[in-house]
């Protein structure tokens, strides 16, 4: 599963790990991560991220 | 305001705001501010930041105090926010530098400020080194303290780090160090920028004080971009970081409400008194009175935040909606919430309130308190057993 990194913030967002703290489960593929999902740490939408 | 030579061929060139009261519109700055501006007098003549747009004419008489402002070869833009950057259209006008530095994020922020496709920009990234003659620069990126483009520029020969916002304060003062003033007074108003600027960025914060280990910076002074320099308490600034970013807690809450006909301020007093009783310390804050930035300083090392509002045309008062609004965005995090409030006939109040704070992940121990018109004196003592409730929480937590 690849890594995504925010082009914002730089934050990266590790499929084995989720975002649980946003209702996202550990091995969740970026793909599968929810549209409305935004990077925990900026506040950007999903489509300012690149893979790592 | 006379420049300051703060290491051998490096002054402090930046103007002092003793006006300001209102920092960017969101944030109280009573003591007013200055805006750092850093010259290197070196082979390479090095300008880092410079000031709001409206304060342009004296960094220019600053600059011109030890050079003509033509003889600067380079400019660092560590950070884009135009408190730092206004100047900078007229200085490079004025200068015109062979190069300006910047992170890749400050690149696109200063086109996307200025418009300015013909600024000789360029972009460095961590581990880059810039040689100026007998010093150099290296650069860290620190995306998100406080915005995308923020950077770092430490001088190794001088171990000098400039620090961009990180580690300010707002205070405008004749005086330049650390060591020329009160420090609990300094790290007071440190904690006060921290908790309204710095706050959602913490466990960056953390990151970035990792990595600064991590590079072994030597640093025996950190200059940044608002207030005064540290230079005899580093560590003690470095520890106030590592302590907010932590979002260190004490057994403390912080009651804050409005009220129209006092009801709701007999029920803060009750929770309070129940909070004393079991000897948690409390700060009550009417909303009337403090503005949401001095509110948040309160919280940043409060355990509870317990927020009451009358209801009001089916809703909150305007002033805590928009105390809720700010605090939920600057994201204290691992702190206890609850909710209470007076009505008249319908009574929302308290349960909006409860609902923001569930959504800013407060945990929220005890049910919302709501009493109709004015308290009896048993309303009063189940507001008083939820402050004493709550207080169990909090000591709780903290220990």
């Amino acid at each position: 599963m690849e890594r995504w990194v925010c082009t914002i913030c730089g934050y990266v967002y590790d499929p084995k790990k989720g975002d649980s703290d946003n209702g996202v489960a550990p091995n969740t593929k970026f793909e599968d991560v929810p549209e409305d999902w935004v990077c925990p740490v900026c506040g950007a939408p999903k489509e300012q991220f690149s893979k790592e | 305001m006379p420049v300051v030579e703060i290491k051998k061929n490096i002054y402090w060139v930046g103007v002092v705001d003793w006006n300001l009261h209102n920092f960017h519109g969101y944030s109280l700055a009573p003591k007013g501010t200055t805006y750092n501006a850093f010259l290197v007098l070196d082979d390479k003549i090095t300008l880092f930041d410079t000031v709001p747009e409206k304060f342009k004419l004296d960094l220019y008489h600053q600059i011109q105090q030890l050079i003509k402002i033509t003889d600067i070869n380079y400019i660092v833009v560590n950070h884009v926010e135009p408190d730092h950057s206004g100047a900078l259209p007229f200085i490079i006008e004025k200068s015109q530098p062979e190069k300006v530095f910047c992170s890749t994020m400050g690149q696109k922020a200063l086109l996307s400020h200025y418009h300015q496709e013909n600024w000789p920009l360029e972009v460095v990234t961590n581990n880059d080194k810039l040689s100026l003659g007998k010093k150099t620069v290296l650069f860290m990126e620190t995306r998100m303290l406080h915005w995308p483009d923020s950077m770092f520029s430490f001088i190794p020969e001088d171990k000098l780090l400039i620090s961009n916002d990180a580690f300010g304060q707002n205070i405008a003062s004749s005086f330049r160090f650390d060591d020329e003033v009160n420090l609990d007074e300094l790290l007071f108003e440190a904690k006060h920028y921290y908790a309204n600027i710095i706050l959602p960025y913490s466990a960056l914060v953390q990151k970035t004080l990792a990595e600064v280990a991590k590079q072994g910076w030597d640093i025996d002074m950190i200059a940044p971009d608002h207030g005064f320099i540290w230079r005899s308490h580093v560590k003690e600034i470095l520890a106030a970081y590592q302590e907010f970013s932590l979002q260190k807690l004490k057994p403390k809450a912080v009651i804050v409400y409005d009220s129209m006909w006092q009801s709701t301020e007999k029920m803060a007093k009750a929770i309070a008194e129940g909070l004393q009783k079991e000897n948690v310390s409390v700060r009550l804050m009417s909303l009337k009175t403090y503005h949401h930035s001095d509110v948040m300083g309160e919280v940043m090392d409060a355990a509870a935040v317990i927020c009451g509002s009358p209801t009001h045309n089916n809703g909150i008062l305007p002033l805590m909606a928009d105390f809720l609004t700010y605090m939920k965005g600057l994201k204290p995090t691992n702190r206890i919430g609850a909710a209470f409030g007076s009505f008249g006939w319908s009574g929302e109040a308290p349960k909006i309130i409860a609902s923001i704070l569930e959504q800013a992940k407060f945990e929220l121990p005890v049910e919302p308190i709501k009493v109709k018109h004015v308290p009896t004196h048993e309303d009063l003592k189940k507001c008083k057993e939820m402050g004493e409730t709550l207080a169990k929480a909090i000591k709780q937590k903290v220990n």
